[in-house]
């Protein structure tokens, strides 16, 4: 690394997080610490039904036989779980306005000033968007013009009330309760995320999006988030996630799950950019996150596009179960860490249908003192016959404190399938920054674009609506400094 | 004005000495050709004037239109008018040239405080220059020389060149690897693009591309300066016998 490229880099890291504000709006919280009575207290601060209720009391006892999963390359202090709010409101915030003008003015400069305008006049054109504030949903767009197409596009805190029947017979059947602690633990207090429908054969105009906001302090934000597309549909959904800077560290753990029916496709984007901790380490987001997708009918896709740029620790692996005969299952990746942050981040694709295909595109960056690992797994089941695998991971490193690790597991019951794999490990190159800069482009914008030139295959892959600001958040990303 | 001075100039790589009390001057609008046999310092000079940091300038001076070379980095020195189309171009995956050249013209016209060009007359631009040069619209689509065969290479510069517009151009064996008739297509893009006001230095081995440009002079050098200075009957010299006599 030449004197040079290590100054760019230091001055990338006087741009600061942007979105680190706090919102002075005074919430409403149970006390600290997880019990039977919280998650009472969720339950009924959100009016929901008995079996909502019971469900996640016994995902409540089921969390407390397990321990945290250990196996990621992943350090950091044991989490506290009694140390944490698990709720937090506006306050006076009983049930989610119903329009705009309910909304408290606040809440709506802060996504206005968060680039995610809510107001009628001012909407992002062709998306729709769900915004939730720490542990509930304020505002959601479009959702009338939604409404007549038959989909459903609401928080799920509402979708419990409005579709118990649908939220009964999905929600934990692609992520079981007792999968591993995180999923437990999330099932008991979820507090709010997005639920989408939709009917069949019907192509859901519009991106579908929802905006993750933590606000207070020392709170925890329990997203949960379900997906149904029925045969023939299809739906595009797109989730953003910032946080104020703070110097404690925070939790996000999440459950997203997706079902695919018979031809049905879901391309489901995010941009995540929760505060990463500052340049020595300190604060930043816990993002502990399972996703994960069932290509439930035959010829359905699901489509995972990441952009992984924020949180001091994302344990996060977007996964695909290939049920159906010719489903398709996609995974693409860009992990940025910089300065302490850690990321653990990849996919499981489970081939057990027929002629099922996968594929999986890693990009990860690694800044600073940063650790990024890929951790991928793909299994084809005994019925998987003639089924494959494309795997592609690629990693960059700028500065030599910085780790880039690869761990695919590949595991094959079927000797028809086909399983290719590449990867790479390349430090950022000199003589490109020399060529970029002989044309008068400065350093710092030849960086950026190689850098984005490299993530090129995974960015292409989101929305447009969210393409450019994606390639912005990568370059921002590339602050920090370079020893 | 002073265009292009160079002054005494020794620079070395690792230790090790490459261009030693290296001099020329090149005016406006004159052609400069510098043939040499290999490893006697060609590129390194190139390289050098372009601002290229690996390389230590021990002493000597370069003054270009007006001002001291040396003190500017390698994107000022590019946006002040200097091109180097390199021996060899390197490849940058995943970026296309259009939003890359694009950037690059903006960088420059807002140093000449000219105004920039936006989306729509820059891609006319680049569609009008890359005709003539035989570059196909299929090829402005891919990464920047990822994948191009080598004579591909040679031509893209040429283009961004065009686009450019510089005052004073380096070629550094930009004929090595073109096919006749690319040879034939570059350099008439070169003649088109040469007036009164523009500067060339071209690094050659062969006598073929400077019968098509016609420099204004030539010179040989040899073990890191410039032994002898001479008009296009110096490159037949060279070609007939080698360096042997110089
Ligand atoms: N990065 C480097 N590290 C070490 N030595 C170098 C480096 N770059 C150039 N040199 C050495 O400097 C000398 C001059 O190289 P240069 O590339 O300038 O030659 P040239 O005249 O352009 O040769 P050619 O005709 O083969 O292109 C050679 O001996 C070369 O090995
Ligand atoms: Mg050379």
């Amino acid at each position: 690394m030449n004197s040079q490229t290590t100054e760019t880099l230091t001055k990338y890291a006087q741009n600061k997080y942007k979105y680190g504000f706090v919102t002075n709006i005074e919430s409403d919280r149970p006390k600290k610490g997880l019990d039977e009575e919280i998650i009472k207290f969720i339950s009924q601060k959100k009016d929901e039904p008995e079996w909502m209720l019971s469900w996640r009391l016994a995902c409540y006892k089921k969390w407390l036989k397990m321990s945290d999963p250990q196996w990621a390359n992943l350090k950091f202090p044991e989490i506290d779980y009694q140390d944490i709010y698990y709720y937090s409101a506006p306050k006076d915030f009983e049930e989610k306005p119903k329009d705009l003008s309910e909304v408290d003015p606040k809440l709506i400069e802060t996504y206005n000033k968060l680039g995610i305008p809510l107001e009628e006049q001012k909407v992002l054109a062709g998306v729709a968007v769900d915004a939730v504030f720490d542990s509930v949903s304020v505002a959601t767009t479009y959702k009338g013009e939604l409404e007549k197409l038959g989909i459903v596009f609401c928080s799920i805190s509402e979708a419990v009330k409005t579709h118990p029947e649908l939220v009964k017979k999905y929600l934990g059947s692609v992520i079981p309760p007792g999968d591993h602690s995180f999923s437990a633990l999330n099932s008991a207090v979820f507090t709010d995320g997005s639920f989408v429908y939709i009917p069949e054969n019907v192509k859901c105009p519009m991106e579908l999006s929802t905006y993750f906001r933590i606000n207070a302090e020392e709170t925890g934000q329990f997203e949960r988030t379900l997906i149904i597309a029925d045969k023939g549909s299809y739906v595009s959904y797109l989730e953003g996630c910032t946080a104020p800077q703070r110097d404690t560290n925070q939790l996000h753990a999440a459950n997203v799950e997706l079902i695919a029916l018979e031809n049905a496709e879901i391309k489901y984007s995010t941009v995540q950019n929760w505060y990463p901790g500052d340049e020595d380490g300190k604060g930043g987001i816990y993002n502990f996150v399972t996703k994960r997708g069932l290509c439930k009918g035959k010829n359905s896709k699901i489509s995972w596009t990441q952009v992984e740029t924020g949180s001091a620790v994302t344990w996060k692996y977007p996964s695909c179960i290939l049920k159906g005969d010719n489903s398709v299952g996609e995974f693409y990746s860009v992990a940025i860490t910089n300065n302490f942050q850690q990321a653990d981040t990849g996919t499981k694709m489970t081939h057990i249908g027929k002629n099922t295909r996968s594929k999986i595109i890693s990009k990860g960056i690694s800044l600073g003192q940063s650790q990024n690992t890929y951790r991928g797994n793909v299994s084809f089941l005994r019925k998987a016959d003639k089924a494959r695998n494309y795997t592609q991971c690629d990693s960059l490193l700028v500065g030599n404190k910085c780790g880039a690790h690869t761990i695919p597991y590949i595991d094959s019951k079927n000797n028809s399938a086909i399983i290719e794999h590449e990867a790479s490990t390349s430090k950022i190159n000199e003589d490109q920054l020399y060529y970029c800069r002989q044309r008068g482009l400065s350093h710092e914008e030849a960086v950026s674009l190689i850098v984005n030139g490299f993530c090129k295959q995974v960015l292409q892959e989101l929305p447009m609506e969210f393409a450019v600001e994606a390639q912005k958040l990568v370059s921002i990303s590339l602050e920090g400094s370079v020893g | 004005m002073i265009f292009l001075n160079i002054n005494n100039l020794n620079v070395s790589i690792e230790g090790k000495k490459i261009l030693d009390d290296f001099n020329i001057s090149i005016n406006e609008g004159e052609v400069h050709a510098i043939m040499g046999p290999n490893g006697c310092g060609k590129s390194t000079l190139a390289n050098v004037l372009a601002g290229n940091e690996e390389y230590e300038v021990s002493s000597g001076k370069v003054i270009f239109k007006d001002q001291n070379l040396l003190d500017l980095n390698i994107e000022e020195r590019s946006q002040k008018g200097l091109f180097l189309a390199f021996q060899y171009p390197v490849e940058i995956p995943g970026v296309n040239i259009t939003p890359f050249l694009h950037a690059s013209i903006n960088s420059k016209l807002k140093n000449d405080k000219k105004p920039e060009l936006d989306n729509l007359s820059f891609a006319k631009l680049l569609r009008k220059n890359a005709e003539e040069l035989g570059i196909s619209s299929d090829m402005l689509k891919r990464s920047i020389n990822t994948g191009f065969s080598g004579g591909e290479k040679k031509r893209y510069e040429i283009l961004q060149m065009s686009i450019l517009n510089p005052d004073l151009t380096i070629f550094d064996e930009t004929d090595s690897g073109l096919d006749v008739d690319a040879l034939r297509i570059v350099t008439e893009g070169i003649n088109k693009f040469k007036d009164s006001k523009k500067s060339f230095l071209i690094i050659t081995h062969y006598q073929k591309l400077l019968d098509y440009i016609h420099p204004d002079y030539v010179h040989v050098m040899r073990n890191g300066k410039i032994v002898k200075s001479g008009d296009i009957s110096l490159a037949s010299e060279i070609e007939a016998s080698g360096y042997q006599n110089f």
